[in-house]
């Protein structure tokens, strides 16, 4: 029952009015209701309820303070500095630090774990034995409780650890991998290997969906391997390199976790990520700064998620996906 | 004829190597995983006798680099359950944090998923444009760092007088947008002609939601229940700042803070932990790739 309603369900479903208008236009645009459509959306308005009521009272309403807190001097006096609070963030070194690091850290993992994913879909798209046995063991990161993985990169990572023992057998220098520079390529194979596993699946089911007759015309027509991967594979998944591009964003910032149970409040200065300074911040209970903090972290987020939309939407504008 | 042609020769060359790529990657992925779990079997004296090295120069923060470093074991001198008597049996305090995360995370899920599958469907049923938009933010609030959505979590725990008390992490917790936002995909893909039918069987709102959407959306909500279980069976951010009572802090916490002391109870402690999550993944795997494979696409 369940496979059959699947395949049924493969495409979504044609909405006449996608076919004429616009996204855009259909935006602004507003025709009038029969009294069949107002009663579903009537209806319909009532199960979505619950959950307005609660996102607007656990985010909404107080995102609204946080953005009151960001322009005020403090939350005594409610002087109005409008954006002094961000001048004085954008000044504090601590906060160019963080920011600058985690900018670093995100702009070499984000792309490292889209592209090594799909090459892992794509070598389980291989019709390799074992495939689906593969499959599993990638996703299996996602398993382990965060301390135990902290606990075996610090086994393996430590200054008296495996990876140290390993390189000394061949007469290697040992590395303090933690506590140095190194340390920022520990947390990036610890991202990769933690997310890795989930953004090959969505790769695998996207792979998956292009269409079998586009690429045997293609093969008949004599398309090369790497041609077929440019020309229409890479067309076909841009919606879900998008999809994966901005999971990862979300998930680079993630890794925080991890790299406070390893390293703790003041890691190593290459480690020093924004989420330090929020923590920091939000003990010694600065709102201000860290309503300013917490704004300007959703606008930068706001602008990244946007551009790559538009990239998205260039790309993959002749596939509907 | 009956010589395999150089093309195909070469075809399943490429498949062995491929295999092998894949081999590798796949023991590299398991490696933590199977750590844990066999190292929970050794007994205490071996663990400090393997590990020890480590956690004891923690403190002093020698940079000297001693000859001797730990020894990475997979296979126990001696298959042991001493470890897992000590958990479960002599000390307490570990059993209670389990059941600390187990009151935590289960309201959560079952709760979010519910609330998520009433949203999803008020969305999928109908497209207007102020429900585009309510659904916009809801992808913009997905998408946020937890440390931009830590600041009014706290202040509205604040005003509500549960900071500290365990509501704060539940409810907070109840209405995360990612369950929304996958659950509003897959079903804006059932098709129009299913409700036309159960409307001329004269079903109102609720009997489509409950006999249509709700049974045809098993295998997603199942995978995002999943999803939001593991991302709050893991969680150490939220406890940390919502709840300053160490006493109701969840395993996941205190499994991280056990590191330095007792290195040997961690990977048992650690085992168990993920006892329930191996269940979940062994049982729903298929769900868990169905329900990604809809959500794929963040547009819609």
């Amino acid at each position: 029952m369940k496979r059959l309603s699947l395949r049924g369900l493969k495409k979504p479903r044609p909405d006449p009015a996608d076919e004429q208008i616009s996204p855009m236009r259909r935006l602004f645009h507003r025709s009038p209701l029969s009294a069949r459509e107002r009663r579903i959306k009537h209806a319909s308005a009532a199960f979505l309820a619950p959950s307005i009521a609660g996102t607007l009272l656990f985010f909404g309403m107080p995102f609204v303070v946080v953005i009151y807190y960001a322009l005020v001097d403090n939350p005594i006096s409610h002087n109005f500095v409008f954006l002094n609070n961000f001048i004085a963030l954008l000044n504090n070194t601590a906060f160019r630090l963080a920011a600058k690091n985690t900018a670093m850290f995100s702009v070499v993992a984000v792309p490292l774990a889209v592209v090594l994913s799909l090459l892992l879909a794509m070598l389980l798209d291989s019709r390799i034995p074992l495939a689906s046995q593969f499959r599993t063991f990638f996703l299996s990161p996602m398993m382990v409780p965060v301390a135990s993985v902290v606990l075996i990169f610090q086994v393996i990572f430590h200054f008296n650890g495996a990876l140290n023992a390993l390189l000394a057998r061949f007469g290697l220098a040992p590395i303090d991998w933690l506590k140095s520079e190194y340390n920022r390529y520990v947390v990036m194979i610890l991202f990769l290997w933690k997310n890795l596993g989930y953004n090959m699946i969505l790769f695998m089911a996207a792979l998956s969906n292009i269409p079998a007759e586009i690429l045997e015309v293609s093969t008949i027509e004599g398309c090369g391997a790497l041609r077929k991967f440019f020309a229409i594979k890479l067309r076909y998944l841009s919606s879900t390199i998008l999809f994966v591009a901005i999971l990862s964003l979300i998930n680079s910032f993630k890794v925080f976790r991890e790299v406070y149970l390893l390293t703790g409040d003041y890691p190593y200065d290459g480690l020093y990520l924004l989420q330090h300074f929020m923590n920091n911040t939000f003990k010694s209970l600065d709102y201000q700064r860290l309503s300013a903090a917490a704004i300007l972290m959703a606008l930068v987020m706001i602008i990244i998620i946007g551009v790559l939309f538009l990239i998205e939407s260039y790309y993959g504008r002749d596939v509907e996906g | 004829m009956r010589t395999p042609s150089p093309h195909r020769l070469r075809k399943n060359l490429t498949r062995a190597i491929l295999f092998v790529i894949a081999a590798v990657f796949a023991i590299i992925f398991l490696l933590p995983t199977i750590l844990t779990i066999s190292n929970s079997f050794m007994t205490a004296t071996e663990i400090t006798a393997n590990y020890g090295k480590i956690f004891q120069n923690v403190s002093g923060g020698s940079k000297k680099f001693i000859s001797e470093t730990v020894n990475l074991k997979f296979i126990p001198d001696r298959v042991s359950f001493s470890q897992y008597a000590t958990v479960l049996i002599k000390s307490p305090a570990y059993l209670l944090k389990f059941w600390n995360s187990v009151i935590l995370v289960v309201p959560i899920v079952i709760f979010q998923v519910l609330v998520a599958s009433f949203a999803a469907y008020g969305f999928a049923r109908y497209k207007g444009r102020l429900r585009e938009i309510i659904f916009f933010s809801y992808i913009i609030l997905m998408l946020m760092p937890y440390q931009v959505t830590l600041v009014p979590n706290y202040l509205v725990s604040k005003w509500l007088h549960i900071l500290d008390t365990r509501w704060a992490i539940i409810l907070t917790g109840i209405f995360s947008p990612l369950s929304v936002f996958i659950l509003t995909k897959y079903m804006r893909r059932i098709p129009v002609s299913y409700v036309e039918a159960a409307k001329l069987d004269g079903a109102n709102e609720w009997q489509i939601f409950t006999k249509l959407f709700f049974p045809l959306s098993g295998g997603v909500l199942y995978s995002v229940a999943i999803l939001v279980f593991i991302d709050y069976w893991n969680m150490v951010e939220q406890p940390i700042v919502l709840l300053s009572d160490s006493e109701l802090h969840p395993l996941s916490v205190f499994l991280s803070k056990i590191n330095s002391g007792e290195v040997g109870l961690a990977f048992a402690v650690a085992t168990i932990y993920m006892i329930p999550t191996l269940l979940m993944f062994l049982h729903g795997e298929e769900h868990l790739v169905e329900g990604i494979t809809y959500s794929g696409g963040i547009k819609g």
